[in-house]
């Protein structure tokens, strides 16, 4: 018996984080109790909430950790000020996963360059999670993250905890406006990433953030000798299927839902401009 | 073959709609549209195009998608098991029939569309041959004979007093068995008038234009300067892609009554600056040039790339007789190159 693609599992939010003031950390699991779906690192999911609405989110967990999902959600629109509203315990839709997830095994073997901002630091979560739970079959692990401030940093106990603790792992945080409790650097990612200045040898990167960051983040990789080939990037679009039928986040003949929302440089530079 | 004095034909609704919910093309008001036959009601077989597209016998302009109910746990109730009426669709014409081939590749493609899929299969599409193609009318463009439907179940040729009709599926040669004591047996001179019919409508064409290589030609037509000037008619009404049998973008939304409700899924359009406008303030085709390039890019090249090389078009002309503006895809198709190779 086939089924309706667009109904979604009910879902009970089982906690509740606060991560800034306005990006909340929701963990999702199975109303009766089993998986609710297996799922690659970058790939994504309709949340529902009754009956405000649904909303395609990048799935921030790790399939390494079993049991759950979660999610890192700004508080944006109509649905997200929503959310932001509800307790653990309260019952939702999840459908997915939906799009095409970061190329594991392209990635393995290599040096990983993550490079994120604000918010996006939730997809490239899922990913950095998944290579260093398989720590053997990535090579060095370098995380660029900035925020507008200090309290905008998400996921704190892994960046200042659990990531920097780990063999070949390394963290470098910028905030863009400095502050009395931040001892870091000051200044944008992009420039913050040219004064580190990595070696592209050996290595791929893998950048989100918002457009105006990746836009320089990827002018100072090309400079910094990168190869589009090995520059990873997510886009987002708004969706309202997440199937390819609903007709609203292609770019040219490509759908973000089905051949995103992964894409390298080189094939982002053969679509039009138009994200 | 079979067929039927066209004075029979209450006979023959009658029939039908016993096979399943009739609905054929019915003038009132000025309007012709597709509507269910109830006794007295007589279909209107000259007029070429409904107003509005049959795709909704299959995509509904509005359709519940699920239900919801908060008991003591959330209770998701998927309805599209309950779509799919038996339905017997009379009179599309051969390019509405070749759209819904264009349909399927969406809404069958996967994951398969199940209410989609349930209708498609429970209904028997009969397609109506066109006579004389409006001046509108482009569907040879895209390799469609205004008097013939291949993909439609059953074929009705209009022979001036009689209706033949021609069984092209399994499911058409079924419905036609079911008629006999209506239908008589059509001869090799029946035949022969139908092959006139459908040679005459080729030849009644006037509007010719060719898409031949289109598809390619717009590769690289992203960024021409011809968008800058087509678009400032364009008034977002929205109209073009109401109207198209083949546009098939939707939206969902709820809607919520107490502890429960329903979610819709609703016909939307490319055409509205809020169809792309995300919640954080970005949008990516911000003005009205970005969405009238992703109507024509879409139906040209798009869709051809992701389809097998098919267009998004059937040449039915409904967009070209009623856009408020005259933004005419025939000048697009000719603007870019398509050639006119008739008269």
């Amino acid at each position: 018996m086939a089924v309706n693609p667009l109904l979604p599992q009910v879902a009970v939010v089982t906690d509740v984080r606060r991560e800034t003031p306005d990006v909340k950390t929701f963990r999702v699991e199975a109303a009766d109790g089993g998986e609710l779906f297996a799922y690659r690192p970058g790939q994504c999911a309709m949340v529902s909430l009754f009956p405000v609405g649904e909303a395609l989110f990048s799935i921030t967990s790790s399939p390494t950790r079993i049991g759950f999902l979660e999610f890192s959600i700004k508080e944006t629109g109509m649905l997200t000020r929503a959310l932001h509203e509800i307790e653990p315990g309260t019952e939702i839709g999840v459908r997915g996963p939906y799009g095409n997830g970061f190329p594991v095994e392209f990635l393995r073997g290599k040096d990983l360059l993550f490079i994120g901002g604000g918010i996006a630091l939730a997809p490239l979560r899922s990913l950095i999670n998944y290579c260093l739970d398989n720590r053997d079959d990535y090579g060095r692990v370098d995380i660029i993250y900035g925020a507008r401030s200090s309290r905008d940093l998400v996921q704190r106990e892994e960046l200042f905890v659990n990531w920097p603790r780990l063999r070949d792992t390394a963290v470098h945080l910028t905030v863009d406006v400095r502050s009395d409790d931040w001892e870091g650097n000051v200044g944008f990612v992009p420039a913050f990433l040219e004064q580190l200045n990595p070696v592209p040898e050996g290595k791929a990167t893998i950048t989100c953030g918002p457009p105006v960051m990746i836009k320089f983040v990827l002018q100072s990789l090309a400079k910094m000798g990168y190869q589009p080939e090995n520059v990873i990037t997510t886009l987002e679009m708004k969706m309202k299927c997440g199937i390819g039928k609903c007709g609203r986040c292609n770019i040219g003949d490509k759908y973000v839902c089905r051949s995103g929302p992964v894409f390298t440089l080189a094939e982002l530079q053969k679509l039009p401009n138009e994200y | 073959m079979k067929k039927i004095a066209k004075t029979k034909l209450q006979e023959l609704w009658q029939r039908l709609s016993a096979e399943g919910a009739l609905h054929l093309p019915v003038r009132s008001d000025r309007v012709v549209e597709f509507v269910r036959w109830q006794e007295d009601v007589s279909a209107d077989l000259d007029a070429l195009n409904a107003f509005l597209p049959p795709k909704k016998y299959f995509y509904p302009q509005t359709e519940t998608v699920l239900k919801y109910q908060f008991e003591d746990t959330l209770q998701l109730t998927d309805v599209s098991s309950l779509a799919g009426e038996k339905t017997i669709l009379f009179g599309v014409r051969p390019c509405d029939a070749a759209a819904f081939s264009l349909m399927d590749k969406v809404y069958l493609g996967e994951p398969v569309d199940e209410a989609y899929r349930r209708r498609r299969e429970s209904t028997v599409v009969i397609a109506l041959g066109c006579l004389e193609p409006e001046e509108t009318c482009f569907c040879l463009a895209f390799d469609i004979d205004p008097g013939k439907a291949p993909g439609a179940d059953l074929l009705a040729a209009d022979t001036g007093t009689e209706l033949v009709f021609i069984a092209q599926s399994s499911k058409g040669e079924e419905l036609l068995a079911k008629l006999n004591g209506v239908l008589q047996e059509a001869t090799s001179g029946d035949e022969n008038k139908v092959k006139d019919a459908q040679e005459r409508a080729r030849e009644k064409y006037v509007t010719r234009v060719s898409v031949h290589g289109l598809a390619e030609k717009l590769d690289t037509f992203f960024d021409s300067v011809y968008w800058d000037r087509l678009y400032r008619r364009c008034i977002a009404c929205g109209t073009c892609t109401y109207l198209c049998p083949t546009c098939h973008c939707f939206d969902l939304q709820e809607y919520a009554a107490g502890r429960s409700g329903e979610r819709i899924r609703c016909w939307d359009a490319c055409m509205f600056p809020d169809f792309t406008q995300m919640a954080g303030g970005h949008n990516p085709r911000p003005t009205q040039k970005e969405r009238v390039r992703q109507r024509f890019m879409h139906k040209l090249n798009y869709f051809p790339r992701q389809h097998g090389g098919e267009y998004a078009c059937v040449g039915c002309g409904r967009c070209v007789r009623q856009c408020p503006v005259h933004l005419d895809i025939l000048e697009v198709i000719r603007e870019m190159g398509g050639a006119v190779d008739g008269r």
